[in-house]
Parts: structure tokens; C-alpha cells; sequence
């Protein structure tokens, strides 16, 4: 005679609940779907009308009907050109000294550490930080290399972090097998790793330079114009830029000024979008290369 | 290539040159070096600025009124320098944002985890960090011109900038990164322990109700720390959306000030430095730094001290 397992008795109050959990879980999931959607759409809707090439050209008005963004557009290209000038460089150097030269010393560890701490400083605080060091004490003013050191300092610490993580995924093989051959430390970094990790490196960067179009508070930290009516000549000259040209409009009362703001925010987030996806495309070819 | 070309383009060993390489070779790892110590200089750079112009600002007003003063006036006489309601109006969003982010993004990383298909994964991964990038003066704007209206339509009494429509939003941005630090979380969970409690007769609730969540806690815990301090820091979002008005209230259909944004509204006026408005943003803000670094610091130490590891 063999045992006929009974099913316990709550088997189907249970069954009930996993199901239950199930379906929470999952429409809890796509309802970050749909607020990415409801934003993307309500933003489209609100500043589509004001979207032209008028709107690209001319400069920001107190009258609505005048208003564009070319100060800010220009200004964040500014600004961005400027701080991946000051950040790659010294983003990937570092990352290439913690992840191929560094032993573990004690100072190698307060790096790290400290590396760490500044990835989650609030942003606002780098903005103080440029206004004490930048703005005023080494008397830069409002001026756009300000803006651009300041933000090289708030990615660096996301530049170093995805970087050295490049760095680590070049499997071991190819450093030994050039040392092998004689070459130098640093032959092999130039010429065998670094290539190998630069899909990772250039994507990690695309981001964190996305990240730096987007920010704000720090550029009001250091006191750029909400209200600049020609495009930068140089880097010493003052600047706005897309986020202030937003956040300016946001905080009129008019409706008309709103609706300008969701302009731009259409701009700002094509831009940013584009940037995305130009990062997913490298990080797609390069799995492709190793597979 | 041929190996005529290889011969002549190989590498060689330089032994004469050996002391010149040497030498390039300890010059650049220099570099590389300094490269890497400025983080510890700007870590050096964070903490004098802010405490020098915080030290300043204490000689002329005492620590104590500063921490536990119920009025902050600061610009409009008579003064009074009590920080009571800014941290009060950062805690309200701190609180709101984690009741909609925290249980969001859990669920989110409970589904990655342990439901997604491979295609629902490539589909939702991608949302996730496009949601997660989106510039905060995006969300403000969100907050003021659909949220708080939305709000307006159920309560007719909010006020325009009010706490809820800010927490809510700032709730959205926490989200992202709660949702992939569960899911990393609950990956790293080995799948015999699933099998094991499947094989038991659990369903799929009870596994993660009482597997693989209670066994990636240290990670989920330290996901929910993090998105606070994030929530601590937002700055433009709570400025756009929660008001200008620094007070002591639980109503969050209210308008409030942060910490943050009063840095920002200070500074989008004209102070100049050294006098004593200009300090209170370096004393608010060493008061923010040292709240968001002990809430990371925190978190890390979570993720150290209490992670299970499986071989």
C-alpha cells in the first residue's frame, strides 16, 4: 500500500495569497512604466505647442512669445564640453591607479573610502563647494569654467566608479599574457587593457556627463544667470544654462511660462535620451564583440 | 600581418633603455597617483569650507539656538536662527518619499528577481534607469503642474506648494534605485535555497516572504537607507514644489521649506559673503552633509556587518 499524500488543507488559501502577492508585485513594476509615461506625456503635451525653431533661435523674454533657450543650449554645451575637458581624464587616471597599480596601503584605502563617501554627497553641497573654492577663491566668478570644475568634481567620484568596474571585467589573461611578452606595466594598460575596457569606460562616462546635463542646484549654487541674453564667447564668460532656463520658468506663476518650462523640458530630455541610447548602443556592441 | 612587418614592429626588449623606461614608467604611475588622490582633497576641500564658514557663523549665534530654535527668520528682522523647521520640512519629505518609494521599489525588486522573464527584464531594466535619470527640475515641474493639481482635485484645501506633492515625486526618483539594489540584493541570493523551500511545498510568497528576502535583508535594508539620504539631499524637486514658508507642521497639504531649498532660495538672491545669511547656508548645509554622510556610512556599514555569505 503506498502513502497517499494528502494536500494540506490550506493549500488553496495559500495558493489564493502567492497569486495575490504575484499580480502586486508585477503592476507595482509596471506602474513605474506608466508614470514614465504619464510624465512623458504630460510634459509633450504641455510644450509641443511652443516648440519651433523660434524657440531654439531666440533668446529667453519676459514675453512668452519671444522666449527660447539659445543662451541655455549653448551654455550647457559650453558646460558640458568643459567638464568632460576636466573630468574623463582624471575620472579614468584614477580609476586606473585603484584598480591596476594600487597595493593596499593605508592610503590607498582612505581613497577608496573617500571615493565612496563623495558618490553620495548630495549635489547641492558640490555647489557650495565651487562657490567657496571656485566662484570666489580663486576668483573664477560666475563664469563657466566655475561651472564646469564644480560639476567635474560632482561625476568624478561616478566616472571613477564605473570606470574601475571596465577595468576589472579585462580578464586577467590579457595582462599576463603581455607581461609575458616584456612589456611594462603601463605598456600593458595602454595598449592591452584600457582598449579592452574602453566600451565600459565610454559608457559609464556618456552617463555621468548625462547625469552633469541635468543638474541644477549646483549651477544656482554658483550663481549661474537665470537670465542671460548672449551666448558665452569663452570660458570666462558668465552663462546659463537648459536646467536654470527650466527651473527659472517653473517658478513664474503664468501658465504661458509653465508651458515654455515643458518646452524645454522636451529639449532637455530628447538630449538626454539621446545620450542614453547612445550609450546602451556601445555597451550592446561590445557584449557582441566578446560573445 | 606579415612577419616581416611583425619584425620590425615588435616589441623589444629595450635593455639599454632599461633605466629611461624605468623611470617613465614610475612617472606616470605619479600621475596616475594624483589623479586618484583628489578625491581625498575634495573629501579635505568639503569639510573646511563648510566648517570654516559653519565655525563663523557660531560666533554669532549660539549652537544650541541654532539646533533647537523653533523659528527660522533669518533674512527679515527680528532674526531667529532655529533650524527646527527646516529639518522638519526635510524629515516631512524624507518620510513621504520612502511611503511611496520604499514599498514601489521593494515590490519592484521582489518582481526583477523572482517573477521577470528574461524579456520582461531587458524591457523593465531599461525603464528603470531611464526613470532613474531623469533631472530633478524635471520631477519639480511634474510635482507643480500634475501632481499638486491631481492633489487639488481630492483636497480643495492644498496649498499650491505643499509637502505631499514633493514627497510624492521625490518618492518616484528613490524608486529606481531601490528597485535594482533589492534586485542585486535578492540575485545574489543562491537559488538552492528557492529550490529548497519550493521542494518544501512553499509557494512563491512564502519563498520570499520567509527566504529570500529575510536572507538579502542586509542589502535591502542598506537600498532603503541610501534612498533616504537621497531624499535628504533633493534639492530641486521639494525647492519648486514644496514652498518657501520654513514651519513646524504635520499637515503635508501645507506649504514647507527644506534645508535645501533654502539654500537655494539664499542663494538665488544676492548675499554677499561673509555676512551672516551667507554663513547660515554653509551651517544648514554642514548640517545636511553630516546627516547624509552618517545615513551612508550607515548603510555601508549594514551591507558589511550583517551580509550573509554563501560559498
Amino acid at each position: 500500500m503506498s502513502p497517499i499524500l494528502e494536500p494540506p488543507a490550506n493549500l488553496r488559501r495559500r495558493k489564493v495569497w502567492a497569486r495575490l502577492f504575484r499580480l502586486l508585485c508585477l503592476s507595482l513594476t509596471w506602474l513605474s512604466l506608466v508614470l514614465l509615461a504619464v510624465l512623458l506625456v504630460h510634459a509633450t503635451r504641455e510644450g509641443l505647442p511652443w516648440l519651433d525653431l523660434q524657440f531654439i533661435k531666440d533668446f529667453p523674454s519676459r514675453f512668452p512669445a519671444r522666449a527660447g533657450i539659445k543662451s541655455a543650449l549653448v551654455g550647457t554645451l559650453w558646460l558640458i564640453s568643459l567638464t568632460a575637458v576636466f573630468s574623463i581624464p582624471i575620472g579614468v587616471a584614477g580609476a586606473i591607479y585603484l584598480e591596476e597599480y594600487a597595493s593596499r596601503t593605508r592610503l590607498n584605502t582612505a581613497i577608496e573610502i573617500s571615493i565612496a563617501n563623495l558618490a553620495g554627497v548630495p549635489s547641492i553641497v558640490y555647489g557650495m563647494l565651487g562657490l567657496a573654492i571656485f566662484v570666489r577663491w580663486m576668483a573664477l566668478g560666475r563664469s563657466v569654467v566655475a561651472g564646469a570644475l564644480t560639476m567635474s568634481l560632482l561625476i568624478l567620484p561616478v566616472i571613477i566608479i564605473s570606470s574601475r568596474e571596465a577595468l576589472r571585467a579585462v580578464p586577467d589573461s590579457i595582462r599576463r599574457a603581455s607581461f609575458a611578452l616584456g612589456a611594462t606595466q603601463w605598456q600593458t594598460i595602454r595598449h592591452h587593457v584600457l582598449p579592452a575596457a574602453l566600451p565600459g569606460i565610454l559608457t559609464g562616462t556618456i552617463l555621468a556627463l548625462s547625469r552633469a546635463i541635468g543638474e541644477t542646484a549646483p549651477l544656482i549654487m554658483i550663481g549661474a544667470l537665470t537670465y542671460v541674453a548672449f551666448v558665452p564667447a569663452g570660458p570666462m564668460d558668465a552663462f546659463t544654462a537648459l536646467p536654470i532656463q527650466i527651473f527659472n520658468w517653473v517658478s513664474r506663476p503664468q501658465q504661458e511660462f509653465h508651458e515654455l518650462a515643458a518646452a524645454g523640458i522636451v529639449v532637455l530630455l530628447a538630449v538626454l535620451l539621446l545620450m542614453n541610447g547612445i550609450a546602451v548602443v556601445i555597451r550592446q556592441r561590445s557584449q557582441g564583440m566578446r560573445s | 600581418m606579415t612577419s616581416a612587418q611583425w619584425l620590425e614592429d615588435r616589441p623589444r626588449l629595450a635593455l639599454g633603455g632599461k633605466r629611461a623606461r624605468r623611470w617613465h614608467e614610475e612617472a606616470i604611475k605619479g600621475l596616475l597617483f594624483l589623479c586618484a588622490v583628489l578625491s581625498i582633497v575634495v573629501t579635505v576641500a568639503i569639510a573646511g569650507v563648510l566648517i570654516g564658514e559653519t565655525v563663523q557663523f557660531f560666533r554669532a549665534v549660539p549652537v544650541w539656538d541654532f539646533l533647537t530654535g523653533t523659528k527660522w527668520f533669518p533674512l527679515l528682522a527680528p532674526r531667529s536662527f532655529g533650524v527646527l523647521p527646516l529639518l522638519a520640512g526635510t524629515m516631512m519629505i524624507v518620510v513621504g518619499s520612502a511611503l511611496v518609494g520604499i514599498p514601489v521599489g521593494l515590490a519592484s525588486g521582489v518582481y526583477l528577481s523572482e517573477y521577470a522573464s528574461a524579456r520582461a527584464r531587458s524591457i523593465l531594466k531599461p525603464i528603470l534607469e531611464i526613470l532613474a535619470g531623469i533631472p530633478t527640475v524635471v520631477y519639480g515641474y511634474f510635482a507643480l503642474t500634475f501632481v499638486t493639481p491631481l492633489i487639488r482635485v481630492i483636497l480643495p484645501q492644498t496649498n499650491i506648494f505643499n509637502a505631499a506633492s514633493a514627497s510624492i515625486v521625490v518618492g518616484i526618483m528613490v524608486l529606481p534605485m531601490v528597485a535594482s539594489l533589492c534586485d542585486d540584493a535578492l540575485r545574489a541570493v543562491p537559488d538552492s535555497l528557492r529550490q529548497a523551500a519550493y521542494a518544501l511545498g512553499a509557494t512563491p510568497l512564502e519563498v520570499a516572504a520567509r527566504v529570500t528576502v529575510p536572507a538579502a535583508l542586509s542589502g535591502i535594508v542598506a537600498s532603503f537607507v541610501l534612498a533616504l539620504s537621497r531624499a535628504v539631499g533633493e534639492t530641486m524637486a521639494v525647492t519648486i514644489a514644496a514652498g518657501a514658508t520654513p514651519k513646524l507642521t504635520l499637515n503635508p497639504l501645507e506649504s514647507i521649506q527644506t534645508m535645501t531649498a533654502y539654500i537655494v532660495q539664499v542663494s538665488l538672491g544676492d548675499t554677499p559673503a561673509g555676512t551672516v545669511e551667507y554663513q547660515t547656508i554653509f551651517a544648514v548645509g554642514t548640517l545636511l552633509f553630516v546627516i547624509t554622510l552618517v545615513a551612508n556610512l550607515a548603510a555601508n556599514r549594514i551591507l558589511r556587518r550583517f551580509r550573509e555569505v554563501y560559498e
